[in-house]
C-alpha cells in the first residue's frame, strides 16, 4: 500500500503543546458551555508498550492501573511541575486548560517530545461544588480504555479498544460533595491517538455546570 | 484506538472458493476488504478494493469474481460516474500501519471499466487531498458525493478528522482555494449521502482488519449542509464522536464496513459493504449487498430476502396472495363444545357469522352458540387445515392466483426459494415461489397477469426478484415477462386481484410483506 514519510516541513516544525493546551491559572475554571471539564494535572506518559489496543480487557487494565507506579498514586494532589520516577522515567506533573471539550494526550505526549504510543496517562483534577449535589453522573469518553476514580472511589470503568464518544459510559448515581471533590483518571493506549472527556450530569442528561475546577 | 488497513490483494491470494455457502452471502468469490461503491457499466457490476484489483459481477450483481482492474495501489478506492467518465478516488500511505499517517488521496478516471475495452485505462492520477503526517488528520478512505451540482470528498480515519473537501465535477479535481472541513471524530470509512434536504455522513466505527474480532459498525450523522454539524440522532455531534447505528454484525458476519449506496431506482436502494469475517467462508473479508431503509429520515441496514414459508400480503389491501380456489372450511373444534355444530367442511356455514348484514345465525356471539364460553370437555388444539384435506378439491393445470383474507390456508401459504444458476440482482439471487407442498409455481403470462403453473420448469417467467424498499416492504418483479423486456411488477389493482404492472413507487399497490404464517 506503500507508506509516506511525513511532511517534512510540518515534520520539523518545533514541537508545542499549543494550540492544545494552556497554562492552568491560578482562578478557578468553570466547564465549557457542555459541562465539560477543561481543567486538568496531566503527568507525562508513563511507558507500558503495546502493539495492539486489543488486549485491554477489564483484568488487563486493572491490573495495569493498580500496579504502583509512582508514591501516593491514589491519593497525590500534585503541584505543577512536580516530578515522580517511574522505573527509569522521570515524569512531569502538567497544570494545563485544554482548549477543547477533551483532553487530547496524544497531543499532550506529542508536544513534549514523550512518547505517543504504548502509554499510561495519570490525569487529576479537583471539582469545587457550591452545595452537595446528590443523584448526579460522572459521563466519560476515553480513547482507549481507562478507569476514574471520585474522591477515592472507582465509579467509571472503561475496557477494550475505545475509542472517545462524548458519554459513552457513564457512572451510577453519586454525590458531589460541598466543597471540594478530586477526580482521578487513568488512561492506556497502544498505537494510535489518545484522548479524554468528562463532565457531570443530572437525571435529565443535562450538563452540570455550576462548577469549578481548580488545581488545589 | 488504532486503525489500519488490510490489501485486499492478500485476501483474494489466501481466498478459495467457499462452497455450501448460505444465502445471506453473495455467490462465487466475493473476497474484498474496504470495497468502493458498487456501480454498473455496461452490463456488469464492478466494485474496486485496498491493493489493486476488485470485483466483477456479469449476472446481475449476485455472483462475484476477481478481475477489476484498477491502477495506482493504495487503499480503500471510491468510484462514481458523472457524465461519461467514471472517477476513481484511492489513497496512497497513511491508514496507521507503522504509525503512519502521511497520506495522499488521489482521483483519476476512466472512460470504461472494462479492462478489456479499448477505452479502458486510467487518466489524470493526482493528489486531491492530503495529510501530512503531523496534523489531526489521515488522508486515507476517500468516499465521493455528487449531489446538487457540487461533487463531495470525505476523507480520513481515526487519527484526527473526517475531512470533506470540494472538487470539480468536470474533473474530479479540487476547487481552487477549497479548504478542508472537520466534520466528524473517531470514524473511518466515511461516505455521503443526500436525501430530502439532509446529508448523511456514513462511517465505521470500532476496530477492523481483526477477522473475527474486529468491532467495526456503520453510523450517522446528518446535515442540512455537507460540510456539516452533522448530528445523530439524539442530537450529538459526530465531531463528538456521535454516530447512530445503521447496520453491524449479524448472523455469521463480523464486522460491516465501508458503506457504499447504490440507488436502483423506483424507491429500491441497497448499500455495499465489507464484513471484516464471513465466518461461512474461513473468516475472511467479504463483500455484501443490502438492503438499506429509511425510519423517520435516518437510513437503516435491512437484510436480503430470506427464503422460507410465507404469507405474500398486499399492503394495498392486506389481503394475502393465494391460488384462487373454492374456499374449504375447515373443523373449527366447536362441535365438541356446547353449542358447537359446525362442520367439517363444505357443509352450511351453520356458525358463519353473516357478513354481508343478514342476521347472525346461531352459533354466533350473540346467537347462543357458546363458543365464547369455555368448553365442556378438555380443552384441545385446532389443527390448521392441511394441503391433503384440501388439494384434491383445486383444478389441475394452470390456477390463477388472487387476494382474499389470509386464513392461514394450503393455498395461502408460499414457499420461496433461490434458484441456482439463473443469476439474480444486486444482492440477492432469483426466487421461486411455490404453493408449499405443491409444486404449483407463480409465473407471469404473456398477457400480464399471474397464475399458477402445476409445476416449475425453469423460464424466466417463474423467477422472482424481491426487493426490499425503503420502508421495509417489498416489491416482487418476475425476472421476465413473456414476449416483453418492460420491468413490470406484481401489483394490486384492485383490493383482490393481482396483476403485473409498473411499478409505482408513490403507491402501495406495488408493495408487499412477506409475513411468516
Amino acid at each position: 500500500m506503500g507508506r509516506l514519510p511525513p511532511d517534512p516541513k510540518a515534520a520539523n516544525v518545533p514541537r508545542t503543546i499549543a494550540p492544545y493546551f494552556t497554562p492552568a491559572t491560578a482562578v478557578p475554571k468553570a466547564p465549557d458551555a457542555d459541562g465539560f471539564l477543561q481543567r486538568w494535572l496531566l503527568l507525562e506518559p508513563i511507558n507500558k508498550p503495546n502493539r495492539s489496543n486489543d488486549v485491554f480487557v477489564g483484568a488487563y487494565v486493572r491490573k495495569a492501573f493498580n500496579t504502583e507506579y509512582f508514591p501516593d498514586q491514589f491519593t497525590v494532589i500534585p503541584q505543577n511541575g512536580d516530578k515522580v520516577t517511574v522505573a527509569n522515567q522521570e515524569l512531569a506533573w502538567h497544570a494545563l486548560d485544554s482548549a477543547n471539550f477533551d483532553v487530547k494526550l496524544f497531543r499532550f505526549a506529542y508536544g513534549l517530545n514523550k512518547p505517543t504510543y504504548g502509554v499510561i496517562f495519570w490525569a487529576v483534577t479537583i471539582v469545587n461544588s457550591p452545595r452537595e449535589k446528590k443523584n448526579v453522573r460522572m459521563a466519560v469518553g476515553s480513547n482507549s480504555a481507562s478507569m476514574w476514580w471520585l474522591n477515592g472511589k472507582d465509579v467509571v470503568d472503561l475496557f477494550d479498544d475505545r475509542r472517545m464518544v462524548m458519554d459513552d459510559v457513564v457512572s451510577n448515581r453519586l454525590t458531589l460533595n460541598k466543597g471540594k471533590n478530586v477526580i482521578r483518571g487513568a488512561v492506556i493506549n497502544g498505537p494510535g491517538l489518545s484522548d479524554f472527556c468528562v463532565r457531570f450530569i443530572d437525571e435529565n442528561g443535562e450538563p452540570i455546570k455550576d462548577i469549578t475546577l481548580s488545581l488545589k | 484506538m488504532k486503525s489500519n488497513v488490510l490489501g485486499a490483494a492478500v485476501l483474494t491470494l489466501l481466498s478459495l472458493c467457499a462452497s455450501g455457502t448460505a444465502l445471506a452471502q453473495l455467490n462465487g468469490e466475493p473476497y474484498i476488504h474496504d470495497p468502493s461503491t458498487v456501480v454498473y457499466d455496461n452490463g456488469k457490476y464492478y466494485t474496486f478494493g485496498t491493493g489493486g484489483g476488485g470485483l466483477i459481477s456479469d449476472d446481475g450483481g449476485w455472483t462475484w469474481h476477481s478481475g477489476a482492474v484498477r491502477t495506482g495501489g493504495g487503499v480503500a478506492p471510491d468510484i462514481i460516474k458523472i457524465g461519461d467518465k467514471f472517477f476513481v478516488a484511492y489513497a496512497v500511505g497513511g491508514g496507521g500501519m507503522s504509525g503512519g499517517h502521511a497520506s495522499n488521496v488521489k482521483t483519476m478516471w476512466t472512460k470504461t471499466l472494462d479492462p478489456k475495452s479499448p477505452d479502458f485505462g486510467y487518466h489524470d492520477d493526482s493528489v486531491v487531498a492530503s495529510s501530512n503526517g503531523v496534523e489531526d488528520a489521515d488522508a486515507i478512505d476517500p468516499a465521493f458525493l455528487y449531489t446538487q451540482g457540487h461533487l463531495w470528498l470525505s476523507y480520513g480515519t481515526y487519527f484526527g478528522f473526517i475531512r470533506v473537501v470540494e472538487l470539480d465535477p468536470k474533473t474530479a479535481k479540487r476547487i481552487p482555494g477549497n479548504k478542508p472541513v472537520d466534520v466528524a471524530i473517531d470514524m473511518e470509512a466515511s461516505d455521503m449521502m443526500y436525501r430530502d434536504g439532509w446529508y448523511y455522513l456514513l462511517g465505521t466505527h470500532g476496530t477492523c482488519c481483526d477477522g473475527a474480532n474486529s468491532t467495526y459498525n456503520l453510523r450517522v450523522g446528518r446535515s442540512r449542509k455537507p460540510t456539516g454539524p452533522f448530528v445523530d440522532n439524539e442530537g450529538i455531534p459526530l465531531l463528538k464522536g456521535g454516530g447512530k447505528l445503521v447496520a453491524s454484525a449479524s448472523g455469521r458476519h463480523i464486522g460491516l464496513g465501508h458503506f457504499g449506496l447504490l440507488d436502483l431506482g423506483d424507491d429500491v436502494e441497497k448499500f455495499s459493504c465489507h464484513y471484516e469475517a464471513d465466518l461461512d467462508r474461513s473468516g475472511r473479508s467479504i463483500l455484501d449487498i443490502r438492503p438499506l431503509l429509511w425510519v423517520d429520515g435516518w437510513p437503516v441496514g435491512g437484510d436480503n430476502f430470506q427464503e422460507g414459508m410465507y404469507e405474500i400480503q398486499s399492503q394495498r389491501s392486506g389481503f394475502g396472495l393465494q391460488l384462487d380456489v373454492d374456499f374449504v372450511r375447515m373443523d373449527n373444534g366447536r362441535g365438541r363444545g356446547p353449542g358447537g355444530g359446525g362442520p367439517a367442511a363444505g357443509g352450511p356455514p351453520a356458525g358463519a357469522q353473516a357478513g354481508n348484514g343478514a342476521p347472525r345465525p346461531a352459533g354466533a356471539p350473540g346467537g347462543g352458540g357458546g363458543f365464547n364460553r369455555a368448553p365442556a370437555g378438555p380443552v384441545v388444539p385446532v389443527p390448521n387445515q392441511q394441503l391433503s384435506q384440501v388439494e384434491g378439491t383445486w383444478p389441475t393445470g394452470t390456477v390463477n392466483v388472487n387476494l382474499s383474507d389470509y386464513m392461514v390456508r394450503p393455498n395461502q401459504e408460499w414457499k420461496i426459494t433461490p434458484v441456482d444458476g439463473v443469476g439474480g440482482y444486486p444482492g440477492s439471487p432469483y426466487f421461486k415461489i411455490q404453493i408449499a407442498g405443491t409444486e404449483r409455481t407463480l409465473a407471469a403470462t404473456a398477457d400480464g397477469q399471474v397464475v399458477a403453473l402445476p409445476a416449475y420448469t425453469g423460464g424466466p417467467e417463474q423467477l422472482w426478484r424481491i426487493d426490499q424498499l425503503t420502508d421495509g416492504t417489498y416489491r416482487i418483479m418476475p425476472k421476465a415477462m413473456p414476449d416483453s423486456s418492460e420491468p413490470v411488477a406484481l401489483v394490486a389493482v384492485g383490493a383482490s386481484t393481482p396483476t403485473l404492472a409498473k411499478f409505482d413507487p408513490k403507491s402501495d399497490k406495488g408493495r408487499w410483506n412477506f409475513k411468516k404464517p
